[in-house]
């Protein structure tokens, strides 16, 4: 059984350019059956694993460089049920896009193929590693395919501009994690996160440590577009061809979040334990930022594809939120909130392509009344804008339940009123846009001349004729919606995740266990309730959301009523919000640098 | 002197960000990348650098002789292949820009406004 650890990350590696070089002269056939097997093995293996270490989370030393005395001169996987578990669903994911692309994409040789097992395995490697360089280096990879695959559409003018704002932003959030990883073996002389755990565990967190977290923390704030980091991401999920969004929005831009909390609990829980509350303040302050803006930005799209990459970030800010509680029930709540949250705006980016196919465009107005030829989506679009707003008791809600819980637990009971806010925000637009588009409610502006520029651009996405939408578009969403609804609901689903989410959070048991190999006996984790005041908030934000989506299509009237000052200032500040999103690299790489600085100087001030 | 690497390397990391943000090339944009990434190079080798260390090759030299760390060389020799690949791939999408909006300036590139 150990001796399959390695096969999800190795097996995609070895495939990926064996698909590449035969895609010119393969059949179509042989090469989605290679990569979807491939992606149904790696997905089979890591929920192996992740049942395997359920009972017993052990390190993989690769090549039998076991550790001597609990010094790790070796390079570990170090299989746990979070994040096994998390690369299942990453594998899940791609084996889910690779699914709908058998009828969405026309053409592709090989390539797409190649470059998608590359990215998974990416994905894959990054949650099993126990090692901070290679976490880095899967880190690198990961993102170097996701760079590819937003310039897919290369003869286009927007992917390649997008593409580009992706690469460099994200170029540069891991070269501080270089730097970070340098200064951490510099103190410590270990690469391994478990033995740098242990060695900062008696020390006290000087500059140098608390620099390299903050540099930690920023590239994977970058990779989970954490306001002011994330500008590349709305642009790079404007252009990415769908199969790739469900991808990036669904579970590459959670991992960042993922990491977060993976290097904090192995390595500086320890060291970092006499200020943990100031920094949970700096952590739930950068979460809330990003929750309300991107929420705000949500609400404004007209582009759906972007709309619904602003929602991604706006439930970033929740989950970052989350781990900065710094609480192991907290994490869980973020772990059931992700899966939900992925598989949902999976199938909602599904439901563009759907849309895309169709009529060549994403956008709400040049839409206005015409989705009407395609009610399935509609559908799709629906019930994902209700689970959006995580109401009770599905998947999401059980999630959110618990953050709310744990919220009250760390004095932050006001972080109800903001994911309640932002819930409501970013399902309303997704109802309003769906009303818009599916039914014809709500006045229509005509098409955006931006948008309709790049329309008339698009070769070809998508294969078949446009008056048919193969059923196949249609079932892997639903498939998804399905289990999203589902998973919460199996019996002792939740209390297994609240119960791994805590020995993940056992900062001393993963030295244990990664370094001298111990069985670690973990009390049992008392059990959590589902609150009433949960179910209020919950029903609540839904009605919320309609209300929402209902001003946006109606309210127009109702916005004249304002005095024409508070008009006129709102008008400016949403305008200035607007010109930040330039679509130019400079202006994002200097907001960068101000995020960067603002959170290096508030660690190195407030964490002494 | 043991500081100077890390002086030259916060240099370069700052002004490689400044590149970045005041280009109005795209290739200098991907030049100016790389001018953040040596800042990487020069932080593991200043890390692992003994004085008076040897290269850290044991083939024809003592085993107890004092050599420079051997992993922070591996570290970059990896930093290096990552860069490479960074690099060529910008460098391709900045020809691809330059082929479909006719200028690499990315003040001109207005396909994502919003």
């Amino acid at each position: 059984m150990t001796h399959l650890t390695s096969l999800p990350v190795v097996m995609p590696f070895l495939i990926a350019p064996l698909l590449v070089s035969i895609g010119t002269f393969a059949p179509r056939w042989l090469e989605d059956t290679l990569a979807l097997m491939v992606a149904a093995g790696a997905m089979v293996i890591c929920l192996l694993l992740t049942i395997h270490a359920g009972s017993r989370p052990y390190a993989y030393w690769m090549g039998g460089w076991h550790p001597r005395s609990g010094v790790a001169i070796g390079i570990s996987l170090s299989i746990d049920p979070v994040g096994a578990g998390v690369a299942a669903f990453a594998a899940l994911m791609v084996l889910a896009a690779l699914t709908y692309s058998l009828r969405y994409f026309d053409a592709i040789a090989g390539l797409f193929h190649g470059l998608m097992l590359l990215f998974m395995a990416g994905m894959v490697g990054f949650c099993l590693t126990g090692d901070v360089f290679n976490l880095v280096v899967f880190f690198e990879l990961m993102s170097v395919v996701a760079y590819a695959l937003t310039a897919y559409r290369i003869e286009e003018r927007a992917p390649i501009q997008g593409a580009i704002n992706f690469a460099v932003t994200n170029s540069i959030g891991g070269y501080a994690m270089f730097v970070a990883v340098a200064m951490l073996y510099a103190r410590t002389g270990e690469l391994n996160m478990a033995q740098i755990g242990a060695v900062l565990d008696g020390h006290h967190a000087d500059p140098l440590v608390i620099v390299s977290m903050v540099l930690l923390l920023l590239g994977f704030l970058t990779k989970a577009a954490a306001v002011p980091l994330h500008f590349w991401l709305a642009d790079a999920h404007a252009v990415a061809p769908v199969p790739v969004c469900v991808l990036f929005s669904g579970v590459m831009v959670e991992l960042g979040i993922y990491a977060v909390a993976r290097v904090y609990w192995t390595m500086f829980a320890g060291t970092m334990a006499p200020h943990v509350d100031t920094l949970r303040a700096i952590i739930v302050a950068v979460g809330v930022i990003t929750a309300l803006l991107a929420a705000l930005m949500c609400v404004l799209q007209r582009h759906i594809k972007r709309l619904l990459a602003f929602s991604t970030i706006s439930h970033v800010g929740i989950f970052v939120c989350g781990v900065g509680l710094l609480s192991a029930k907290a994490l869980a709540g973020v772990a059931v909130f992700i899966v939900g949250h992925g598989l949902v705006k999976g199938a909602l980016f599904m439901g563009c392509g759907v849309l895309l196919h169709r009529f060549g465009t994403v956008d709400e107005f040049d839409l206005h009344g015409r989705g009407r030829e395609v009610p399935w989506a509609g559908v799709i679009f629906l019930l994902g804008a209700i689970l959006l707003a995580a109401p009770p008791p599905f998947t999401q809600f059980q999630g959110k339940s618990l953050l709310e819980s744990a919220s009250k637990d760390g004095g932050y009971w006001w972080l109800i009123v903001v994911f309640a806010a932002v819930s409501a925000a970013t399902s309303g637009a997704v109802l309003r846009m769906t009303g818009r588009v599916f039914v014809g409610w709500g006045p229509s502006e005509g098409p955006d001349p931006q948008q309709a520029r790049a329309a008339e651009e698009r070769v070809d996405e998508t294969r078949d004729e446009r008056d048919h939408t193969p059923p196949l578009m249609l079932i892997v969403p639903g498939v998804l919606l399905a289990v999203t609804t589902l998973a919460g609901l199996v019996p002792g689903a939740v209390p297994w995740m609240v119960d791994h989410a805590s020995r993940f959070a056992d900062h001393a048991a993963y030295a244990r266990w990664v370094l001298q190999g111990q069985v670690v006996h973990w009390p049992a984790v008392a059990p959590t309730h589902v609150e009433t005041l949960d179910v209020v908030v919950g029903l609540l934000t839904m009605v919320a959301a309609f209300a929402v989506a209902g001003l946006g299509l109606f309210g127009r009237g109702w916005l004249a009523l304002l005095p024409r000052g508070l008009r006129a200032q709102g008008r400016g500040a949403v305008l200035v919000l607007r010109g930040l999103h330039s679509g130019h690299i400079g202006d994002y790489i200097a907001w960068w640098t101000t995020g960067a600085g603002m959170l290096g100087g508030v660690c190195l001030l407030a964490l002494r | 002197m043991a500081f100077a690497p890390y002086a030259a390397a916060a240099w370069l990391f700052v002004i490689g960000l400044y590149g970045v943000v005041c280009s109005q090339n795209l290739l200098r944009t991907v030049l100016s990348l790389t001018v953040v990434q040596s800042a990487t190079y020069l932080v593991l080798l200043g890390v692992g650098y003994r004085h008076g260390g040897k290269a850290p090759i044991v083939a024809d030299i003592s085993t107890h002789s004092k050599l420079v760390d051997p992993v922070t060389q591996v570290l970059v020799l990896t930093d290096i292949v990552i860069e490479a690949t960074v690099t060529a791939l910008l460098l391709a999408l900045v020809v691809q820009a330059h082929k479909r909006f006719g200028s690499v300036d990315p003040a001109r590139l207005r396909t994502l406004r919003h």
